[in-house]
């Protein structure tokens, strides 16, 4: 498992379900030690680009390539340096918080995975209640879990899709916080989200995207949701 | 292919014309009299209907591994043609048996397995009609799975029947009999290629329009 | 590192299971109240119909194993777990192979309540000849449960999934089912016909390896986009 990347290249990606077009010509850059939100309105795309950079779909047309080679010649290593947590957390509500993590830092293939564990649940704070099947834990406990369970591996492309929805705001203060030390080791961060306050403080870029095509894509810096709504209005 | 199309079911419609000629001027098989000719159309529908049936499975495998919708729309329109001559098949045998001796079904080797292949194929155009998106490839596997069967079943089928004895379906074809087989063998089979060319096409047109659909979206 | 994939992910629905028993309890509930329908369908007089007893066993096995196969991927489609199973760096038909020994495990254990209980409803002497009967029940349920892993998996993310997999799984599993039958009845006659079983055993094998391989090389195309 040698393969690694320091950037992203996305090049006139197209993604159709049939007659309906979920994404159009979307070109973009991701660099390590960046994280670049996806803006946009419901059905603008945002999942759709974030499965495809997952390796979970195939785009339509376009190509997408981490460093300088794309995934088909990558083959499954491509799998262990990235990360995606979605909307559904991915985690077994049967099992206990270290029974999720273990068996995924086995199946992922991750070195001594009893210490990872270990540090994994240490970092999300939830080591007393480790023992505990997962249905028993709040929506934000989940999160850090399943954040958790994302990172095992250590990849370098972390994809997040609607990370903040249903977290309190010492969850989503955690998880930005989070995030941002991510960045700072150098790893590549996409996030779709709806939440612009939030992004303000923690993007480092901002693509927008709508009705499938990309409207902007700029440092993110302050008055983010003015000119967010400036762009979305304008086309 | 498009030029040979207008001559071709000129050929077609000669031969199905020729049919019922070289039919009656076959000899009268001796037991079941007039009605065993029905066999000149049973026995050509269901060798189009396995032909189709592999064509299918073959254009599916083809549709799985390489991604080609050509492929695609290929077995689509084979999966049909099995269901449409293995319901001839499956009519105008219980209509032969029925009259040669007094039962609709008789649970024969043959017929049976062809009502399972024919099951087999009915249930691939269900998963291609409900299964939601992606349901090509869904059908794909089942057709993949269905041709590799026909071993199976014909094996288990027979097997299953012989145990317990039973009348012979077909029996020995005398020489006579074999020129109007062939011949209504070739109209069938010409038959089948017109149409399954036919529905090929349709299948292109639906494939340029959902094309035009999207690149409608992109101005 | 394929058999370790597989070994973990059976050992993990092992574990699922063995802490909720959920599959386990309802699937065999639901093979008893089958056996009990087709004893009041087919018990004329307080005697069984000659041979019921095979045909039943099979039948509610079938039933038995589709009902565990939607329940199984049901779970996995719950928190979309599947996809993370998909995101693993190993190769995915390691992932179908540990799926199907867990099926396969859970089916012997509703099938060690099946066949006593039949035997002794139906008057089948099931224990006549044992080996025999469990390479049978062994094959054939590998058969059925290859297939049935293959389109329960492929039809997680399709729609009117409930209804669409009896109907993809039964007529493609016929022959199974064709052979697990007449070669247990050979196996119940008075005098078992250990020569007529033993060919379909093999018809049996030689369906397990095609299909199993079939299963194993069409699983990743089939569940990616």
């Amino acid at each position: 498992m040698n393969f690694d990347f320091d950037r992203i290249a996305i090049d006139d990606v197209s993604r159709h379900f049939g007659r309906r077009r979920a994404l159009s010509r979307v070109s973009l850059r991701v660099h390590a030690g960046e994280v670049v939100g996806l803006l946009g309105p419901n059905g603008a795309g945002k999942s759709t680009l974030l499965a495809i950079l997952a390796t979970l779909l195939a785009p339509s047309a376009g190509t997408v390539r981490y460093g300088d080679r794309v995934a088909r010649e990558i083959g499954p290593d491509l799998r262990s340096r990235l990360g995606l947590l979605a909307h559904d957390l991915h985690l077994y509500p049967e099992l206990t918080a270290r029974e999720n993590l273990l068996f995924f830092a086995r199946l992922y293939g991750v070195s001594r995975p009893g210490a990872a564990v270990e540090a994994s649940l240490a970092r999300a704070g939830l080591t007393e209640r480790a023992g505990e099947s997962v249905t028993g834990y709040s929506r934000g406990m989940r999160q850090r879990l399943a954040l958790e369970r994302a990172l095992i591996h250590e990849p370098r492309l972390l994809l997040l899709d609607e990370p903040f929805t249903g977290l309190d705001d010492a969850s989503t203060a955690a998880l930005v916080s989070r995030l941002k030390g991510l960045r700072d080791e150098g790893r590549l961060v996409v996030l779709a989200t709806h939440d612009l306050d939030v992004a303000e403080g923690l993007l480092d870029r901002a693509a927008v995207l709508r009705d499938g095509r990309l409207v902007a894509f700029e440092v993110a810096g302050d008055r983010l949701r003015e000119r967010y709504r400036a762009h979305l209005e304008r086309n | 292919m498009k030029r040979l199309f207008a001559p071709l079911v000129v050929v077609l419609m000669v031969m199905f014309t020729a049919a019922p000629l070289m039919i009656a001027w076959a000899p009268c098989e001796a037991t079941m009299g007039l009605v065993q000719k029905i066999f000149y159309f049973h026995v050509p529908s269901a060798m189009m209907m396995f032909l189709s049936a592999f064509v299918c499975g073959v254009a599916s495998v083809a549709y799985l591994f390489k991604g080609r919708p050509a492929a695609d729309r290929l077995a689509c329109a084979a999966g049909e043609l099995v269901v449409v001559f293995g319901a001839i098949v499956l009519v105008t045998g219980p209509l032969w048996a029925r009259k040669s001796w007094g039962v609709w079904w008789q649970w024969d080797a043959r017929l049976t397995s062809t009502l399972l292949m024919w099951m087999i194929f009915l249930a691939y155009l269900l998963v291609r009609k409900y299964g939601g998106p992606g349901s090509e490839k869904l059908g794909a596997a089942m057709a993949l799975f269905g041709t590799a069967n026909v071993p199976f079943v014909y094996i288990s089928v027979n097997i299953w029947r012989t145990v317990h004895p039973t009348t012979n379906v077909i029996p020995l074809l005398p020489p006579q009999m074999k020129g109007p087989l062939w011949f209504s063998a070739a109209a069938f089979l010409l038959l089948y290629l017109l149409i399954l060319a036919v529905r090929v096409r349709l299948e292109e047109r639906r494939a340029e329009l959902e094309h035009a659909y999207l690149l409608a979206e992109e101005i | 590192m394929f058999l370790r994939v597989a070994w973990l992910v059976m050992r993990k629905d092992l574990t699922i299971e063995v802490r909720s028993r959920e599959i386990l309890y309802t699937t065999a509930f639901f093979a008893v109240s089958c056996v009990l329908v087709f004893a009041f369908a087919l018990v004329k007089e307080g005697r069984p119909l000659e041979d019921a007893a095979a045909g039943i066993l099979w039948i509610a096995i079938a039933f038995a194993g589709t009902l565990a196969l939607g329940r199984t991927f049901e779970r996995e489609r719950h928190a979309e777990t599947l996809r993370a199973l998909m995101l693993a760096p190993t190769s995915r038909p390691a992932i179908y192979l540990g799926k199907l020994l867990g099926i396969i495990a859970l089916l012997a254990v509703v099938e060690a309540v099946l066949v006593p209980l039949v035997g002794l409803l139906f008057h089948a002497p099931f224990g006549a000849r044992p080996f025999m009967m469990l390479a049978l029940l062994a094959t054939g349920t590998l058969g059925f449960s290859a297939v049935g892993t293959l389109f329960a998996a492929m039809l997680v993310r399709a729609r009117s999934r409930d209804v669409l997999l009896p109907v993809l799984l039964y007529p493609i599993t016929i022959p199974v089912i064709i052979a697990g039958v007449r070669g247990t009845a050979a196996l119940l006659e008075p005098v078992p016909d250990i020569a007529l079983a033993g060919m379909w055993l093999s018809i049996l094998t030689f369906f397990d390896v095609v299909f199993v391989t079939l299963s194993l090389w069409t699983f990743e195309p089939l569940m990616t986009e």
